[in-house]
């Protein structure tokens, strides 16, 4: 599950699903990131079911990669609660931000999401009111704060209702964008440009 | 081949060494297996012990009465007390009835005089509480219907011995001088004074054991020297029981009192773990005694005769108690094992015999005769109790089973046995069956297990160390075991007999204690539950949040404590087979406490984290 022997930039997908056994997406998407050498994937729910997380531990770990993943599910507008606890607990003030914290500084973070909604429902005069970057404006800056890179977020519109071909070229172009990432296929330039990773191209 | 006392001592551990493990592994328990190494070692068949087994079978007598000592130890005053009602109940009817009915036989049909017949009949109503208390203690059984009936019937049996040998004298054919076999301090005073003497023992004891003895112990523990803790240990033991002997007691019957005294004393286990094997010894040398003082002579003189009084006497005691487990309410395989577990005649009977003989009430051919038929009928018991564990017991067990043929092909696919279902593995098996995992029981409490299959569980009755049963429980094809059974060291054997033949099965096993916990580690089980961890932390959190702490940080440090602890077990578990030999002593356990202890400091120090902490952020700022 767990293969670190890479060439390039070290990948880390944390990902935090309270219902994995129901989210087929989700499953998909999962599988093809576990499918991927050099890549490290963490079932955050399945380590913590308690959320109590080990601090330290998940310091260590992104500290031993480049280009951390969050995969999760948008729920209410945001992430489900385990990784908003993660975000409380392990950006350690002094440590991820804040006076002399700079030990994730030149790390780059993807949110790779899944949504029930669509891009025409996530704009203005949608019924959502609010595009996608505009509500993940909060994990932007998150990561801005922790003086890293704040890619832009690959998402997975309607997942719920998809059907299994589509499902799988999403699947198909997660498993490129890692690649991708990993050998450094795009500029920063060249991605802090797209709004979305769904509009780059692979 | 009168051998000198080392060449004695060889006989008889090499014996045992040969006969016990062998019919350990033929599953017909240990006191069978003492009996025929005995019966190997006598004068009928390699001739290595004559005469002098008598006298041994005499000394070691006192592994009956340290037994007694560590049963009273397990039994505090108060469930003591919550005894009574069967103790009276079933004890007192079990010994009038019995008697009564054997007196007949040999009044009445066999022609002797009224006083041997009383004499006998008295002799023979006692069972042996040496062989029903190892048997139940070895099978597991101590806690069931069966094991509480047969523990109160044999301590009636053991008060019962005092009044008896007080009355047997008064029927004495001779003179009373010759009665007085055991001179002792009481036949020398007059009555009243004698009863004011017993009175003062008894009270002595009561007191000693309230008061003195854990302060003594206290002082002994400090000295830091295992074996005058040993010491204490037995000086406690043989001083109630030479106290009692000379007052006129019951030795077995002092230790009780004794034991009980001392159940809620802070030293238990310490002397428990020190009289333990004094006890399995002395018992093991009480039972290969007997063995070897089997008269094969008398018995090849008269076989039928011998073997049909042996039958008819142990089926009038096994009817009485079937027909008090009837009246008292046990279920059908409970009143079974009660009846057999009790039907031979006990090591009491070799006493009262004796004193009966020596006043002149039964001739020596008589006591003889039946001395021969105590001896058999404690010989067949354990043979009777085997035949019924393998034979008898299963099919009960099994028969309503039946009926639940379809619900056990599911059952088979989630594949998890529960062995054990007390307070700890009903929670387990509740949890999981209100997630629908319909578990597979084993237990051996018969009760529990008919209110189980009236519930619709799979359940199967028997010891779960046992490996048929777990065979047909399915535990070659099931995916994983819960070890939930409460006494640790079948727990252990448990897992010895899974890793031997189910080697596939995952096990997660129930510890009492990070002691317990320890030695799994050493068997290499990871899935380790202390009994003792997760409540005792939710208790501390409640604590601190009494005095003022929030909940979800004191949650939060409990989580993290839990996690602590299991690393330091690890941790712990490997350094410790660097220095310590005795785990279970007192001194060990202290220096065990204080390595977790200071280990402890290390966590105070580590963890502080800074999560929601607004303060050191103002700091910084």
């Amino acid at each position: 599950m767990e293969s670190n022997q890479s060439t390039g930039k070290k990948i880390l997908v944390l990902f935090f699903h309270p219902r994995y056994e129901d989210s087929h997406a989700n499953q998909v998407l999962a599988d093809t990131a576990l499918s991927l050498q050099g890549v490290r994937f963490r079932d955050l729910y399945e380590i913590y079911p308690d959320f109590n997380i080990d601090i330290r531990k998940e310091q260590e770990c992104l500290l031993s990669h480049d280009i951390i993943i969050w995969q999760h599910p948008f729920f209410w507008y945001s992430c489900p609660p385990l990784m908003k606890q993660w975000i409380d607990l392990v950006l350690e003030y002094g440590w991820a931000y804040g006076k002399s914290g700079d030990k994730l500084s030149g790390k780059s973070i993807l949110q790779v999401i899944t949504s029930a909604g669509t891009f025409e429902v996530y704009q203005p005069g949608g019924r959502n009111r609010f595009t996608y970057r505009t509500l993940l404006s909060p994990f932007d800056q998150t990561v801005h704060l922790c003086k890293m890179h704040y890619l832009p977020p690959f998402i997975v519109p309607g997942a719920p209702r998809m059907s299994a071909e589509q499902l799988n070229r999403y699947a198909e172009q997660y498993g490129k964008i890692l690649q991708g990432l990993q050998q450094e296929k795009w500029t920063m330039e060249q991605l802090k440009a797209a709004e979305y990773f769904n509009q780059i191209n692979f | 081949m009168a051998g000198s006392m080392l060449q004695n001592a060889v006989i008889f551990l090499g014996a045992a060494l040969i006969c016990v493990p062998l019919s350990k592994k033929l599953g017909i328990g240990s006191v069978l297996g003492y009996l025929l190494a005995g019966i190997l070692i006598g004068p009928f068949v390699l001739g290595f012990i004559k005469q002098e087994g008598e006298d041994i079978m005499h000394a070691a007598e006192f592994g009956v009465v340290m037994m007694l000592f560590l049963i009273g130890l397990e039994l505090n005053p108060q469930s003591f007390w919550n005894m009574r009602k069967s103790i009276l109940g079933m004890g007192l009817s079990q010994m009038l009835a019995t008697s009564l009915l054997i007196f007949s036989l040999f009044y009445f049909f066999m022609d002797n005089s009224i006083e041997a017949s009383i004499a006998t009949s008295l002799s023979l109503a006692m069972s042996s509480t040496a062989i029903a208390l190892q048997t139940l203690k070895e099978k597991g059984l101590s806690n069931t219907q069966a094991g509480k009936s047969s523990f109160a019937v044999l301590l009636l049996q053991d008060i019962a011995v005092i009044p008896i040998l007080a009355i047997l004298p008064l029927m004495a054919v001779v003179g009373k001088a010759e009665a007085a076999e055991h001179h002792n301090f009481i036949t020398d005073l007059p009555t009243h004074y004698a009863t004011l003497v017993i009175l003062a023992a008894v009270g002595l004891i009561f007191l000693a054991g309230r008061y003195l003895v854990n302060p003594f112990l206290r002082l002994i523990a400090r000295v830091h020297m295992r074996e005058l803790f040993t010491a204490s240990a037995l000086f406690i033991v043989v001083g109630v029981a030479w106290l009692m002997e000379q007052v006129g007691l019951s030795a077995a019957l002092g230790t009780f009192m004794a034991g009980v005294l001392l159940a809620n004393s802070e030293y238990r286990h310490e002397l428990e773990s020190d009289i333990e094997p004094f006890k399995g010894l002395l018992l093991g040398l009480f039972f290969i005694a007997v063995g070897s003082t089997i008269n094969f002579t008398l018995i090849l003189e008269s076989p039928a005769r011998i073997f049909s009084l042996v039958l008819i006497i142990m089926t009038i005691k096994a009817a009485v108690l079937a027909g008090i487990g009837k009246v008292f309410k046990l279920k059908i395989d409970q009143n079974i094992l009660f009846a057999l577990l009790l039907s031979q005649v006990g090591e009491f009977a070799f006493v009262l015999l004796a004193s009966t003989r020596q006043m002149g009430i039964l001739e020596k051919s008589q006591s003889d005769y039946l001395m021969a038929v105590v001896t058999i009928s404690m010989i067949l018991s354990p043979l009777f109790l085997f035949i019924n564990e393998k034979f008898i017991a299963p099919y009960l067990g099994v028969k309503e089973a039946a009926a639940q043929k379809e619900a056990d092909t599911i059952d088979e696919q989630q594949g998890v046995i529960i062995a054990g279902f007390g307070h700890f593995g009903s929670t387990v098996g509740r949890f999981l069956r209100a997630n629908g995992v319909k578990a597979t029981i084993l237990d051996n409490d018969s009760d529990r297990v008919d209110l189980l299959r009236k519930m619709g569980f799979k359940v199967f009755y028997g010891d779960a160390t046992r490996v048929d049963l777990l065979e047909s429980a399915g535990a070659g094809k099931a995916r994983l075991l819960i070890s939930a059974i409460d006494d640790p060291q079948r727990n252990m054997e448990l897992v010895d007999v899974l890793k031997k033949h189910f080697p596939n099965l995952q096990i997660f096993m129930r510890a009492k204690n990070r002691y317990d916990a320890y030695e799994m580690i050493d068997k290499g089980i990871s899935r380790i539950y202390r009994e003792s961890l997760h409540s005792s932390v939710y208790l501390g959190v409640d604590v601190l949040h009494e005095l003022g702490q929030r909940k979800y940080t004191a949650t939060r440090k409990a989580m993290d404590f839990i996690r602590y602890d299991q690393e330091a077990l690890e941790k712990l578990s490997r350094e410790r087979h660097e220095k310590d030999r005795y785990i279970l002593s007192v001194k060990n356990e202290i220096e065990l406490q204080e390595r977790l202890l200071s280990e402890d400091q290390l966590f105070s120090d580590l963890r502080s984290d800074s999560a929601w902490d607004g303060e050191r952020r103002k700091e910084g700022l």
